[in-house]
């Protein structure tokens, strides 16, 4: 298939990203590169110094909030995907509202308790919505451990689904780069097969 | 009774086992995770209420922090 006939494609889609941290910045720019039309991106948080060894931002962004930041930076990249922000905290009463008119939404969480709330809301109150999971993408080496799983139709989870960062098992830039490209890997494929 | 975890068969000696029940007889302690029977979400709160039933397909995903 022709490359302007697969962005003419992805360009009718909106993907939710709940999370800009380091899987969902790179999951962003990788699916806006790809020639999605709108991406709904919800985080409260601001950049910090550590974020930089593995996150989509750069050392002059340092203290802005995460959400505006990657909106900049994927406005940098020169691609067309018109991109709206949430600056907020997402929880089971704000999520159904923010990512109700997505195609698909992938979980970008740093916290365990944080995707289970997520899978548990989507799951539930937006039944209809695929769901791309990141689970296990602690340290580094181990290629042949990540993988990707399909449960159903709508719930997909990419990772080891075993390792837990933690201080001597740091999420690092490559094994967290894999499994957010993963993550818009799969949602390409999603949105691909919809045709 | 004969069921599916995460598409493997596993043949479980009881009559009467619910999430809860099967959690601890296969010793699965880690505290987050996703299940789904038959592709229907069970949440928490519902693990000591829900059966599993012979021939269900029951799917499991363990969340890990990190991202």
């Amino acid at each position: 298939m022709d490359l302007s006939i697969i962005k003419d494609q992805l360009a009718e889609y909106t993907v939710g990203i709940a999370g800009a941290g380091g899987l969902g910045s790179n999951c962003a720019v990788s699916l806006a590169r790809s020639g999605i039309g709108t991406l709904v991106i919800a985080d409260f948080d601001k950049i910090t110094e550590p974020n930089l060894n593995r996150q989509y931002f750069f050392r002059d962004q340092i203290g802005q909030f995460k959400a505006d930041a990657l909106k900049n930076n994927i406005e940098k990249t020169g691609s067309c995907t018109k991109v709206i922000i949430h600056i907020i905290k997402l929880s089971k009463n704000n999520i159904p509202e923010i990512f109700k008119d997505c195609d698909v939404i992938v979980e970008a969480f740093d916290l365990a308790e944080m995707k289970e709330m997520l899978a548990e809301t989507v799951q539930t109150k937006l039944p209809g919505i695929p769901l791309v999971l990141a689970s296990g993408l602690a340290g580094w080496g181990n290629n042949d451990t990540i993988k990707y799983r399909k449960i159903d139709d709508f719930l997909y989870t990419c990772g080891d689904e075993s390792t837990e960062v933690s201080v001597d098992l740091p999420p690092l830039a490559p094994r967290v780069g894999i499994v957010a490209n993963m993550q818009a890997n799969t949602v390409l494929d999603i949105l691909m097969n919809k045709i | 009774m004969k069921i599916k975890l995460n598409n493997r068969e596993e043949i479980i000696d009881t009559e009467i086992l619910t999430v809860s029940n099967f959690l601890e007889l296969k010793k699965f302690t880690f505290r987050m995770r996703i299940v789904k029977i038959n592709g229907v979400f069970i949440p928490k709160e519902k693990y000591d209420v829900t059966e599993i039933l012979d021939g269900d397909d029951v799917q499991m995903i363990y969340l890990m922090s990190g991202g």
